[in-house]
C-alpha cells in the first residue's frame, strides 16, 4: 500500500512538491520568526549585565531605563555633579559609570562619560567593550564610536566629525562646529545600544557647551579658546553603579533614593527590564501569531490540493476498489498521504531554515553582533513542528474522509 | 456445482421507489454468460451487487459457496478480490504504475491468488504472450498504449491469479468492430485456458456468440428486472 501511495504521488509530483514547498516555507518562516522573536529577547535582555543600579533624576523606572540604557527619550532633569561623586562614595559601591546626554552626531546620541565606562560597562553575558581598533579617549577631544555609527556613516581611526546639540538626531539645527573631534577608537559590536552611541568625555562636553547659558549660545567659543575655562564637569544625567556585594543593594539603592540635596531614583535593571518587556512583549505575541497564521496557511494550501485532486482520482479508487481494496484502505491511503507530507514539509522546513539561519550567521555576527548557530528544535519549535504533524495529519482526515464516502457512493461505477 | 447463484435478490436504490430484481441468475464454474441491458437499466448496480461492494435489500447471493449477503464489508472485498477480476469499459489501469506493476496489482489484495502464481515474471509474460502483446510494452507506462492494448492488459490482469469469476463491464465500447471480435475472442479463449467462468454485461449483442447463455435486464415502471433468454 505504501508503495502504491509514494507511486501514486509521484505521478502527481508538481502538485506534491508544490504542497511540500508551502508548508516547508511556512514551517521555516515560523522557525525564523521564532528566532527573531527569542533572539529579540535575549539581546534585550542581554543589553546592560552586570550593573546592579541605575540612577537618574527621580522619575519614572522606564524612562530611566529607557534614556539611561536605550538611549532612547529624554531625561527629566539632572544630577549635580557634585552630588554624583558624593553618592559614588557610599559605602558598597565598587564603581560607577557617569553618563551625560543631550547631544547627538547625524541621529546617533552621544555619550558623555569617563574611562570607567570601558572598564566596567558589561552586557551580555558579563561580556566587556572590546575596542575593534583604537583605543579609549585621552584627550579632549577625542571621540570612541559605537560599531554601528562606525559601520553606517563610514567612519575610520584618524576622521574629524563635528557634534550637533540636543537630542533630535538629524534634524537638530544647533551644531558645535567650531569644535571637532577626532575619531580614536572603535568598539566591537555588542549588539546593544552601545553600537549606535558615540562617547565623549564628560570634560568634552562641558567643553562644546562653553559659552552657553539655559541651553543657547551665547557667545562663540573656539578649540584654542577652550582652556580658559573650567571644565570640570557640572551636572551628569545618570549613573550606572556596580556594588562590591549584592547584599548592599537594599542599603545603596534606600542612600540614593533618600539623598536630600536633589530628588533621584535608583533603580534595579533587570526589573526595569522586565517591566518593558512586559510591554514589548505585545509586539512578541502578535509576530507568535502572524507565524502561526503562516503555518494554518500552509496546511490549509495542502488541504486545498489533496481536495482538489480528489475528483480526478475517484477513478484510481474505483480501479483500487475492483483489485478488492475496502473504503478503509482508500482512507489510510489520502490520509497517510496527508501524514507524510506534513512530516516532509515539516523536516523540509526546518533543514530550509537551518541552512538559512547557518549562511546569515556570519552576516549577523558582524553587522548586529548576533550570534545565530543552527540547533536541534527545542521548546515552541519543537512543539510547532509537532503541531504541524498532529495538524496535517488531522487535516488529512477531511480528504481521506470525502475519498472514503466516494469510494462507497461509486463503488466499480466509474466517475469522470 | 454453480459458482454464482443470485435467487430472489432485490435492491432498491437510495432516495428512489425502482427497484433492481433478479428472480434467478446461476452461472456454473467456468461457464461463460452474458446480461443483455440499456444503459440505464441497472448494469453498474448488479455488477456492483455480484462484486459485493452493494449489499441487497433482500434475496440470497452467493459466490464460491460463500453466502455474500451474510459477509461483512471488509470480507466481501477479500473475497472480490480472491475469487473476481474485473474489466473495465475503460481506464482500467493506473496510470502511475508500469504495465508489469498493473497486471501484478491483484495480487497485493489476495494472498491466495499470489500463492498460486510461483514465478509472477513468467506469469506476466505468459498473460501478455496470450493476450497476443508484445513483452516490450512490459515497463512502458500505460498512458503510452493504445485503448485496444490497454483492454488486453486489463484482461492479463484480470486473469492472474487465476480467479474463479471473470467480470466484464461494457469490455469492447471503445474498441472498433474488427478490434471487438478478435479481442472476445481472446478473452473467451484466456477465460476457458483459466477454467475462469466469464461474466458479461453488455449492451451489444454482437458479443453473444461467445457465451453459452444469456439474460436479459427487462426495464418496468417500477425498475428493472433480470430475466433469462
Amino acid at each position: 500500500m505504501l508503495n502504491l501511495m509514494l507511486q501514486s504521488m509521484r505521478n502527481r509530483l508538481t502538485s506534491v512538491c508544490l504542497t511540500l514547498t508551502v508548508i516547508a516555507l511556512a514551517v521555516a518562516l515560523f522557525i525564523g520568526v521564532e528566532l527573531v522573536r527569542t533572539q529579540a529577547k535575549q539581546s534585550f535582555a542581554n543589553t546592560l549585565s552586570g550593573t546592579d543600579l541605575v540612577v537618574g533624576a527621580r522619575s519614572g523606572n522606564l524612562n530611566l531605563l529607557l534614556y539611561s540604557v536605550f538611549r532612547l527619550g529624554n531625561a527629566t532633569n539632572n544630577i549635580g555633579y557634585d552630588t554624583y561623586q558624593r553618592l559614588a562614595q557610599t559605602r558598597g559601591i565598587d564603581w560607577t559609570i557617569p553618563l551625560a546626554l543631550g547631544d547627538s552626531h547625524r541621529g546617533y546620541r552621544v555619550i558623555g562619560t569617563n574611562l570607567d565606562y570601558f572598564r566596567h560597562y558589561q552586557f551580555g553575558q558579563r561580556q566587556s567593550l572590546h575596542f575593534a581598533q583604537g583605543d579609549p579617549f585621552d584627550d579632549l577631544f577625542e571621540v570612541v564610536l559605537g560599531a554601528e555609527v562606525a559601520r553606517t556613516l563610514g567612519y575610520q581611526l584618524g576622521d574629524a566629525l563635528t557634534l550637533s546639540h540636543g537630542a533630535g538626531g538629524s534634524t537638530s539645527f544647533v551644531h558645535h562646529d567650531e569644535m571637532p573631534f577626532t575619531v580614536v577608537g572603535i568598539l566591537s559590536p555588542t549588539g546593544t545600544p552601545v553600537d549606535r552611541s558615540l562617547h565623549v568625555s564628560l570634560e568634552a562636553i562641558e567643553a562644546i557647551h562653553a559659552g552657553w547659558q539655559g541651553g543657547a549660545r551665547v557667545h562663540g567659543v573656539n578649540a584654542d579658546e577652550i582652556n580658559q575655562y573650567d571644565l570640570t564637569p557640572k551636572t551628569i544625567t545618570a549613573f550606572l553603579v556596580g556594588l562590591k556585594s549584592k547584599f548592599q543593594l537594599l542599603n545603596v539603592q534606600r542612600a540614593i533614593n533618600t539623598e536630600r540635596s536633589e530628588p533621584l531614583s535608583a533603580v534595579l535593571p533587570g526589573m526595569a527590564l522586565a517591566e518593558l518587556w512586559a510591554l514589548l512583549g505585545q509586539a512578541e505575541k502578535a509576530l507568535a501569531i502572524v507565524s502561526a497564521f503562516v503555518v494554518a496557511v500552509g496546511l490549509t494550501g495542502m488541504l486545498t490540493t489533496l481536495l482538489a485532486s480528489l475528483g480526478e482520482r475517484r477513478r484510481e479508487m474505483a480501479i483500487l476498489r475492483a483489485m478488492g481494496a475496502g473504503p478503509r484502505h482508500v482512507f489510510m491511503l489520502l490520509w497517510a498521504e496527508a501524514a507524510l507530507l506534513a512530516l516532509f514539509g515539516t523536516l523540509l522546513g526546518y533543514l530550509l531554515a537551518q541552512g538559512v539561519i547557518l549562511a546569515l550567521a556570519p552576516l549577523a555576527l558582524a553587522q548586529y553582533g548576533l550570534v545565530l548557530t543552527p540547533s536541534l528544535p527545542t521548546g515552541t519549535v519543537a512543539w510547532m513542528m509537532l503541531g504541524v504533524q498532529l495538524t496535517g495529519s488531522l487535516a488529512g482526515v477531511l480528504p481521506a474522509w470525502r475519498a472514503y464516502r466516494h469510494t462507497l457512493a461509486d463503488g466499480l461505477t466509474q466517475r469522470l | 456445482m454453480s459458482l454464482l447463484t443470485l435467487r430472489q435478490l432485490s435492491y432498491r436504490w437510495p432516495g428512489s421507489e425502482r427497484t433492481l430484481s433478479v428472480p434467478a441468475l446461476t452461472l456454473a464454474a467456468g461457464e461463460r454468460a452474458m446480461l443483455r441491458g440499456s444503459s440505464g437499466s441497472g448494469k453498474s448496480t448488479l455488477l456492483n451487487l455480484i462484486s459485493g461492494v452493494l449489499k441487497p435489500d433482500s434475496g440470497s447471493l452467493t459466490l464460491a459457496g460463500e453466502a455474500l449477503t451474510t459477509l461483512s464489508a471488509g470480507k466481501r472485498d477479500r473475497l472480490r478480490a480472491e475469487t473476481m477480476g474485473i474489466v473495465f469499459q475503460q481506464f482500467n489501469l493506473l496510470p502511475y504504475l508500469s504495465v508489469r506493476q498493473n497486471i501484478l496489482l491483484p495480487l497485493k489484495f489476495a494472498p491466495g491468488r499470489r500463492a498460486k502464481v510461483v514465478e509472477p515474471e513468467i506469469e506476466v509474460r505468459r498473460l501478455l504472450d496470450a493476450m497476443e502483446l508484445d513483452a516490450g510494452i512490459l515497463d512502458r507506462p500505460v498512458t503510452a498504449l493504445s485503448v485496444g492494448q490497454q483492454q488486453r492488459v486489463a484482461v492479463a490482469r484480470a486473469l492472474i491469479g487465476a480467479p474463479a469469476l471473470i467480470l466484464a463491464d461494457e469490455p469492447t465500447s471503445a474498441l472498433d468492430p474488427s478490434a471487438r471480435d478478435h479481442f472476445m475472442d481472446l478473452l473467451a479463449k484466456q477465460c476457458h485456458q483459466t477454467g475462469s467462468a466469464l461474466l458479461l454485461v453488455s449492451h451489444d449483442p454482437a458479443l453473444a456468440r461467445v457465451v453459452e447463455r444469456q439474460y436479459q435486464l427487462q426495464l418496468h415502471d417500477s425498475g428493472s428486472e433480470v430475466l433469462p433468454c
